[in-house]
């Protein structure tokens, strides 16, 4: 598996991605799901295909949008990289983590470094609460995250590996 | 002779190394030519003892744990594939370590024994024998059978699950949904994601039997996108059910029809409230809605909805298959069953303990628990969630019953206890808990949208030294009119940590008042 995971916006994608979805019911979560998932964030182009084929006013489509912390409208970096800041990391050291992360990477949360590489974001609960801090890049989750073992997560993101299961 | 052990696969195990473990075991097998057969099984939740691998022997299964890739070559050179052999990572047989063997795991008697995703291996412990006793009954009865065992709402407000099918049963409507609340966002608790990481047949079969119980044909797993693993988990065992005719039309031959989808939230936290789930369900912005009506009578797109917890769901199998009987045997009071509790935080023991409802909390912290992981003094335990009250050591010899707690003001909610060294400044953990309100509140009524961004403002000041006294009575207040006016449970109980911290740790907001407010020395 070495095809890269998200594509350059197409319209014609977008528009079978959401022939696929709109007439399931409660269709618009599951078609951003897909539109994210396909392109790494939601254009503002797929905005308007959207609104049209679930005949919703633009307005209403952002306003879903903008609702949910995980859906971006603006490209990330090649890798999104989300630390823990809930309360059972917290417990282990999680504040640190995020200044640490923050300082080294010398972004805040939602910016993306200069490289391009990573973009940072915070996330409440991984559900590995028994180890953590707990980091999130991609769909992978790693535990036990001090400061050291998030510079060798670090420095595996700029080697620009793809991730291999 | 092939020798077969098991390796966990749950989002925790992955996140230590069980993938990368599991291709060096296999790898280094078949250097040493020893003819090892690699399992994966879900996890025993036994955190600690992560990555275990366990050994299948004629005596049970023996453990190993927690394996590091250095660990490898001497397992090998011990012969770990016999189980019964002498290395320093060698745990004896699994069932029998303390911490699992003292627990009564009904819920979770399967994670960590079967392969996640083989029906055959669910079906060979007990599983889909509840469908068949349900399918063989009318709705009525199945819907007495949940209410005779006392089965009350796992998601937090432990609302008895029986009367809420009765409503759904009775309510009139072509259509009928079941919808699963999977949304687990509370920091803390990971049994939801154990169930569906490592036993997700016994959820299906759940909700299968709750669309028999009350007449819908339709359910949906909301599932937290926070959450990769299971949702993968999910979708595939589906894929498997519809394959062997355990949902879709004809269930097992009958005339019955259920069928069943996951769909993913987005990072809101507010959406494991059930209004604003089935609002985003319904693909809007998660706005909490009024109640009444109940979401049992006008639920998700207006129709009658039953919306469960995972844990709720994940009990009925057990009590169609042993009877009601057999799973109200288990607890106190009005608490009955057990209870999947999740040690989470500063814990030397972390992992799921699944008891019947009863012992303390310190019981839970220190004979579990083992304290924190540091060995440093415990000094605070947030149980229940983000809002769930702070509680000092005089409140650890409460038992763990949802009448007790309530007593003393503090929630048991899902069943996650997050504990905190001395190190925790908890008027720090009071500004979290407001900060995450702001965060995370859906805006629709002003305590909560409001109040929070108020309340961190407060807590930074007093935090700052500034008027002191005057700025903790005007948190109280603001913390009561949060509760108080509040349309839901984000702004109704985001206060419960703030308040606990400021009357148990009082100290840790005053501590700083000295600095700005008194010429004394410190």
């Amino acid at each position: 598996m070495t095809t890269p995971r998200f594509v350059t916006w197409d319209p014609a994608i977008a528009q079978t991605i959401i022939e696929d979805f709109k007439s399931k019911p409660g269709a618009l979560l599951p078609l951003l799901h897909a539109i994210q998932e396909r392109f790494s964030y939601i254009p503002e182009e797929a905005v308007g295909l959207i609104a049209t084929a679930l005949k919703q006013t633009r307005a209403e489509i952002h306003g879903v949008i903008s609702f949910y912390h995980h859906f971006r409208t603006k490209q990330p970096g090649r890798h999104v990289v989300e630390v823990c800041r809930a309360e059972a990391c917290q417990a282990l050291g999680a504040r640190r983590l995020e200044a640490y992360a923050k300082s080294m990477l010398g972004v805040d949360y939602h910016q993306t470094t200069a490289d391009n590489n990573i973009t940072l974001e915070p996330v409440y609960c991984l559900g590995n609460c028994s180890c953590g801090p707990s980091v999130r890049v991609g769909d992978e989750i790693y535990a036990d995250v001090d400061t050291q073992r998030f510079d060798e997560l670090v420095d595996n993101l700029k080697t620009d590996r793809l991730e291999v299961q | 002779m092939t020798f077969c052990i098991h390796v966990p696969s749950d989002t925790t195990a992955k996140a230590l190394g069980a993938d990368r473990l599991t291709k060096l075991l296999a790898a280094t097998a078949n250097e040493r030519k020893v003819d090892l057969s690699i399992k994966r099984n879900g996890t025993r939740a036994l955190y600690w003892l992560e990555p275990l691998i366990e050994v299948e022997t004629k005596q049970g299964r023996f453990g190993f744990g927690p394996v590091k890739e250095a660990d490898i070559d001497s397992l090998f050179d011990a012969e770990f594939w016999r189980g019964d052999v002498v290395h320093p990572l060698a745990l004896g047989l699994v069932e029998d370590i303390p911490y699992l063997k003292q627990q009564q795991r009904l819920t979770f008697a399967r994670a960590g024994v079967i392969d996640p995703l083989s029906l055959a291996d669910y079906q060979a412990k007990e599983g889909y024998r509840g469908l068949k006793n349900a399918l063989a009954m009318d709705a009525q009865p199945l819907v007495d059978e949940i209410k005779a065992s006392g089965l009350r709402g796992r998601g937090g407000a432990a609302f008895p699950t029986g009367i809420k099918w009765q409503t759904v049963l009775d309510a009139p409507a072509e259509q009928k949904y079941v919808v699963c609340n999977a949304d687990e966002g509370d920091s803390g608790t990971f049994a939801d994601r154990l169930v569906m990481e490592c036993d997700p047949f016994m959820l299906i079969e759940g909700m299968t039997i709750a669309g028999l119980a009350v007449g819908a044909t339709q359910g949906y797993i909301y599932l937290r996108s926070e959450y990769p693993l299971a949702f993968k988990t999910l979708h595939d065992a589906i894929a498997i059910a519809y394959e062997n005719n355990l949902l879709g039309a004809g269930i097992l031959g009958s005339d019955k029809h259920f069928d069943l989808e996951v769909r993913l939230g987005a990072g809101a936290y507010i959406c494991g409230e059930e209004t604003s789930l089935l609002e985003s369900l319904e693909g809007k912005r998660g706005l909490v809605r009024a109640k009444p009506p109940l979401p049992a009578i006008v639920g998700l797109f207006g129709q009658p909805t039953v919306v469960n917890n995972v844990l709720s769901l994940a009990a009925v199998p057990f009590i169609l298959d042993k009877g009601a009987k057999a799973y109200a045997d288990y607890g106190m009071g009005r608490s009955l069953g057990t209870l999947p509790f999740q040690l989470a935080g500063n814990v030397k023991r972390g992992g799921l303990v699944e008891l019947a409802f009863g012992p303390t909390l310190r019981e839970l912290m220190f004979d579990f628990g083992g304290g924190t992981r540091n060995g440093r003094p415990l000094k605070a335990v947030q149980v229940g969630g983000p809002l769930g009250a702070y509680l000092p050591e005089s409140q650890w010899d409460i038992p763990l019953d949802y009448e007790a707690f309530a007593k003393e003001g503090a929630v048991l909610g899902h069943g996650g206890v997050v504990m905190f060294d001395d190190s925790v400044d908890m008027s720090e953990q009071a500004r979290f808990s407001m900060e995450f309100c702001v965060a995370e509140s859906c805006g629709k009524c002003t305590p909560c949208r409001i109040g929070s961004t108020r309340g961190v403002e407060v807590i930074d000041r007093i935090r700052s030294g500034e008027n002191v006294d005057g700025n903790m009575s005007l948190l109280s207040d603001l913390c009561e009119t949060m509760v108080d006016g509040s349309l839901c449970a984000m702004g109704g109980m985001t206060p419960f940590p703030v308040q606990s911290a400021m009357k148990h740790f009082k100290d840790d907001f005053t501590k700083r008042a000295t600095s700005t407010t008194n010429t004394e020395e410190i």
